[in-house]
């Protein structure tokens, strides 16, 4: 075998090595039932989970309760599916958290009572869609 | 009143600099066709075209900053991007935070580039053209905002804001301009933010160079004589697009709260994978160069490299990310038009490629293990490897877009822990890539043989290995990954080092670009392993309190919550919440901001004390970006204060909340990060119910937990702000609170005007009191007091050491210089070949 052919299969090898893991390692987006069923067929993979914040009639943000030394907090959020799910954060609340229309949990079940995010994505209102112009200042 | 004249001058510059483009790329093929006689004459007709599309896309350049330096709300752009409180250069940067700018940006160094390459090039002037043109009237398309029907071509930076929203004020009067702009993202407000763009997209502009060069070169079949003038653009643009990614690296560690300067996000691994490819084609291209081998990987390698520079920008602003990138980009439909782009000049290059493909020459001879083109090529596949590696999963969102249009459904998510799925296989690629350097830059000054190598390497080796030792022993690397990666850095600086002076003492110091540029990436490596490898949270609660008993305590709290004057252990330090600031314009220090009053105005405030020599009570201050809060945090060991640190944050309503960035105490071998996480809001306090306090002069009590001394009274002649009558009684009560450390006066008063009685309140926002004055009962010379409570002021903050960091900074310079020694040696290179009439 010529060394052009050696180097050209540990090439194709790693490359292929590189696809399995990409593929092993990606997460997924999941409903809270969907990532309930995996975590109890033993499954322990952080997954995606996406939803909005609990919000009561008044459109306040109900549920949110944060720990008394303010460096976690727990919420309530409702996936795609309509699934009411309490998640716990080990962060400090992020600032504009409330205001956010979409949050992505990125995490796994601790028991069913408890999903814990270990990454909080969050989709806030974007300026450029913001057609409300102040008439301030007219 | 609406001023329409630069926005019509900026939409009709764009439309004469699209034209222009596709006049320009025209009149050169046609250039490139005409014989000798017409050849002048066209030249002159393409030059003026591409001159006329030079002055219009300034032209452009010029209207959109104009409507922001003149505070034009009237336009979209100005009022979503810009406001009234920021700085020049500052408005730089609202310049290209939307993504038209940004366009303009890039489009704006192609035609300077362009301009260059006019100048520098004889032969290959026609076909770069070509290149040039077309890939403007593409750019130029992206802000056209032309509508014909239901396609959208671009989207205009220079709509009015009446056109772009629907508020129902415009239908009461059309003339409505909003008093000020909704200003810039508070993150951009950074001095790196004002430069980091501009180079990277200097660097996007670059890649076009040597990717025109090729397509001239197939084009002409001199399939390898575009090599000379590519090369030194090649580096250049490794060397501005690197550039670009450690600024925005440097800025992400100094503004942007993650803790680091790296985070594998989709948006850094857009731009880091174009500059990997483009790393491996510069080394393809000087073997080439030396020993007329890896002609084809070259080619591929700078066709993908401009790609790959398309796709990253589709990537990042067609909005396909989603979800899966903390940077959001808007939509503004420009994806298919981006796709186009790309598909457009990847289908040219393929196309041209293969049809040269059989013509290129290639080297029959398989290369020797003991030859310098072996071990370049292996590190420009490890380099590809490490590319591939990054953008397989980067595009994972792409991929689920690809397959919902087609009606399928992907729910692939990109790895959930990025940066450790990343570092594991970027790591050893590093490892790999140190030590081929190190080996490949013996085989490339001199023919070797194995005993030659042998005899090379063994003195590196031993001093790199000696040096590791050291290293590892005293600052206590005992991770066998870690001592793997220290090893590897060291041999690579070492070894080239040897070279470096092998280089200096023969020749000059025009060749050392190479070993320089090696001798920062040792570096960069060694600096990146103790920096995050050995990067060590401090902020872990210490007070040994537990507060829920459950499994949350088992969970690593990497914040602290600090009440304000309370002192709380920190590892090796006490820390001090000590409250907010402000910075003041020609104060060098930060401001206390309790001493500070708002006007109204922007900017401005009214001093409620004399603050040292800078100013006095009653002077009206100019206050640098009033949203703007430094909170101080002192740092304390054995009960003398360190240091202090003043990491910033800003509430920012129209952006979406707090926005923080840290601060750093910088040491020269680590960095102490310090950010705020959380803080109070006591903007609009929910005071809890009123308590009522009895306390006669000179007696001491407990407000909430505070232990307060009443010192008595005073009968007031006159009160600031008010206007005393005749028969007035007012008076002051003299309440001392105790924090802690700190003492503080809290003096509410009290007024009887014809039987009438005022209060006078004062609110701490520090302690979170309201204290007023209720009542006088003289007969048993008592005072009442009324107590509101709210909460102290308080941060959470992380605080983080990040040991050697500064070894990482100081490597990415040397390499910078690297990159840039090279630069110079191949650009005189070619300058000479030109000079001789050869190209």
């Amino acid at each position: 075998m010529k060394k052009g052919h050696i180097i050209g299969l540990g090439i194709i090898a790693i490359a292929i090595v590189i696809i399995m893991t990409s593929i092993g390692d990606a997460s997924s987006y999941e409903s809270f039932n969907t990532a309930w069923e995996m975590k109890e067929d033993g499954e322990d993979k952080s997954i995606h989970v996406v939803g909005q914040l609990k919000k009561d009639e008044t459109g306040q943000v109900t549920g949110l309760e944060v720990r008394e030394d303010k460096t976690s907090f727990t919420f309530l959020l409702v996936d795609n599916e309509g699934t009411e799910q309490k998640v716990f954060y080990n962060e400090p609340v992020p600032a504009d958290f409330q205001r956010s229309e979409q949050v992505v949990v990125i995490g796994s079940y601790r028991e069913k009572e408890i999903f814990v995010a270990d990454k909080i994505l969050m989709k806030c209102p974007s300026k450029y869609q913001e057609t409300d112009v102040q008439a301030a200042g007219m | 009143m609406i001023n329409t004249f630069v926005g019509n001058l900026g939409h009709l510059m764009t439309i004469v600099a699209f034209v222009s483009a596709l006049v320009t790329a025209y009149a050169y093929i046609q250039y490139f066709r005409a014989n000798e006689i017409e050849k002048a004459s066209w030249r002159r007709f393409s030059r003026i075209s591409f001159y006329i599309h030079t002055g219009s896309t300034v032209l452009i350049a010029f209207s959109l900053f104009e409507i922001i330096y003149n505070h034009r709300y009237e336009y979209f752009y100005a009022y979503s991007h810009s406001s009234k409180a920021l700085p020049v250069h500052y408005m730089i940067s609202s310049f290209w935070e939307g993504q038209e700018g940004a366009f303009i940006l890039w489009a704006f160094w192609n035609v300077i580039l362009g301009v260059i390459l006019i100048h520098t090039n004889k032969f290959w002037e026609a076909p770069v053209m070509v290149v040039f043109a077309l890939v403007q009237a593409f750019l130029i398309s992206m802000i056209m905002g032309v509508v014909i029907g239901d396609l959208k071509i671009g989207s205009s930076p220079f709509m009015l804001l009446r056109d772009a929203t629907q508020a129902p004020i415009f239908q009461l009067n059309p003339d409505f301009v909003p008093e000020d702009g909704t200003g810039l993202n508070p993150l951009l407000q950074n001095i790196w933010m004002v430069i980091h763009p501009p180079t990277l997209f200097l660097g996007y502009a670059s890649t076009l160079i040597p990717f025109a060069f090729l397509i001239g070169g197939l084009v002409t079949k001199r399939y390898s004589e575009w090599i000379r003038p590519a090369l030194p653009w090649a580096i250049f643009s490794a060397m501005i697009l690197g550039m670009g990614i450690i600024m925005g690296a440097y800025w992400a560690y100094v503004t942007l709260n993650f803790g680091g300067y790296w985070n594998w996000d989709p948006v850094e691994n857009a731009v880091y994978v174009p500059w990997l490819i483009l790393v491996a084609s510069i080394h393809t291209m000087i073997t080439f160069k030396k020993s007329a081998t890896a002609l084809k990987t070259s080619i591929v390698l700078v066709i993908m490299s401009f790609i790959l520079v398309l796709y990253a920008t589709f990537l990042v602003r067609s909005g396909v990310l989603g979800d899966a990138s903390v940077h959001s980009f808007t939509d503004l439909g420009l994806s298919g038009q981006l796709l186009i782009y790309m598909l457009f000049f990847l289908a040219i290059a393929v196309v041209l490629a293969a049809r040269a493909w059989k013509h290129i020459p290639t080297s029959e001879k398989e290369a020797d293990v003991y030859s310098r083109e072996f071990w370049i090529f292996l590190g420009a596949i490890t380099l590809g490897l490490m590319a591939f590696q990054v953008i397989l999963p980067t595009s994972i969102p792409a991929w689920n877009a690809l397959v919902e249009s087609f009606g399928g459904i992907s729910n692939m998510a990109p790895p959930a822990d990025q940066v450790e799925f990343y570092t594991r296989f970027q790591l050893w690629f590093a490892v790999a890539i140190a030590l081929l350097t190190s080996v490949g830059q013996f085989f490339w000054w001199q023919k070797i043989d194995k005993k030659v190598l042998k005899e090379a390497l063994v003195t590196p080796y031993i001093v790199s290995v000696l040096i590791s030792a050291a290293i590892i022993v005293l600052a206590k690397v005992y991770d066998w990954k870690y001592i793997i990666i220290v090893l590897a850095g060291t041999f690579t600086i070492v070894a080239n080092a040897v070279i470096l002076a092998k280089i200096l003492k023969k020749s000059t110091f025009k060749l050392a670009g190479g070993s320089l540029a090696h001798i920062g990436l040792g570096m960069i490596l060694i600096g990146i392993m103790f920096s995050s490898g050995y990067s060590d949270v401090i902020s872990i609660n210490m007070s040994g309190l537990t507060y829920s008993n459950s499994w949350e305590d088992e969970m690593n709290k990497e914040h602290v919550l600090l009440w304000i004057n309370k002192p709380t252990q920190m590892k090796d330090y006490t820390v001090i919440y000590r409250g907010r600031q402000k910075k003041v314009v020609g104060v060098p220090e930060y401001v206390p901001a309790k001493i500070l009053e708002s006007t109204g105005n922007v900017n401005e405030a009214i001093a409620l004390e004399d603050y040292k020599e800078h100013f006095k009570k009653g002077d009206i201050v100019k206050i640098v970006l009033e949203e703007n809060d430094y909170f101080k945090i002192d740092y304390l060991q054995n009960e003398t204060l360190k240091f202090s640190l003043s990491p910033m944050s800003q509430f920012n309503e129209g952006m979406g909340g707090l926005i923080s960035s840290p601060d750093s105490k910088i040491y020269l071998n680590k960095d102490l990060y310090t950010y705020v996480a959380a803080m109070n809001d006591y903007e609009d306090p929910e005071w809890k119910e009123d308590e009522n306090y009895e306390v006669s002069p000179g007696e001491q009590f407990h407000i909430a937990d505070f232990v307060t001394y009443f010192d008595g009274a005073e009968v007031l002649k006159e009160i600031e702000g008010y206007q005393l009558q005749e028969g007035d009684v007012a008076v002051k009560a003299k309440l001392r609170v105790l924090d802690y450390d700190t003492e503080k006066l809290l003096e509410p008063t009290f007024i009887i005007r014809n039987n009438q009685v005022g209060k006078l309140p004062v609110i701490d926002t520090e302690l979170g009191l309201k204290v007023s004055l209720e009542n006088i009962l003289p007969e048993q010379n008592k005072f009442v007091f009324k107590v509101n409570q709210y909460q102290k002021d308080y941060v959470v903050m992380k605080a983080i050491v990040k040991p050697y960091i500064n070894v990482l900074w100081i490597g990415t310079i040397i390499m910078l210089i690297g990159f840039t020694v090279a630069i110079f040696r191949r650009f005189d290179e070619f300058q000479k070949m030109r000079d001789k009439g050869l190209e």
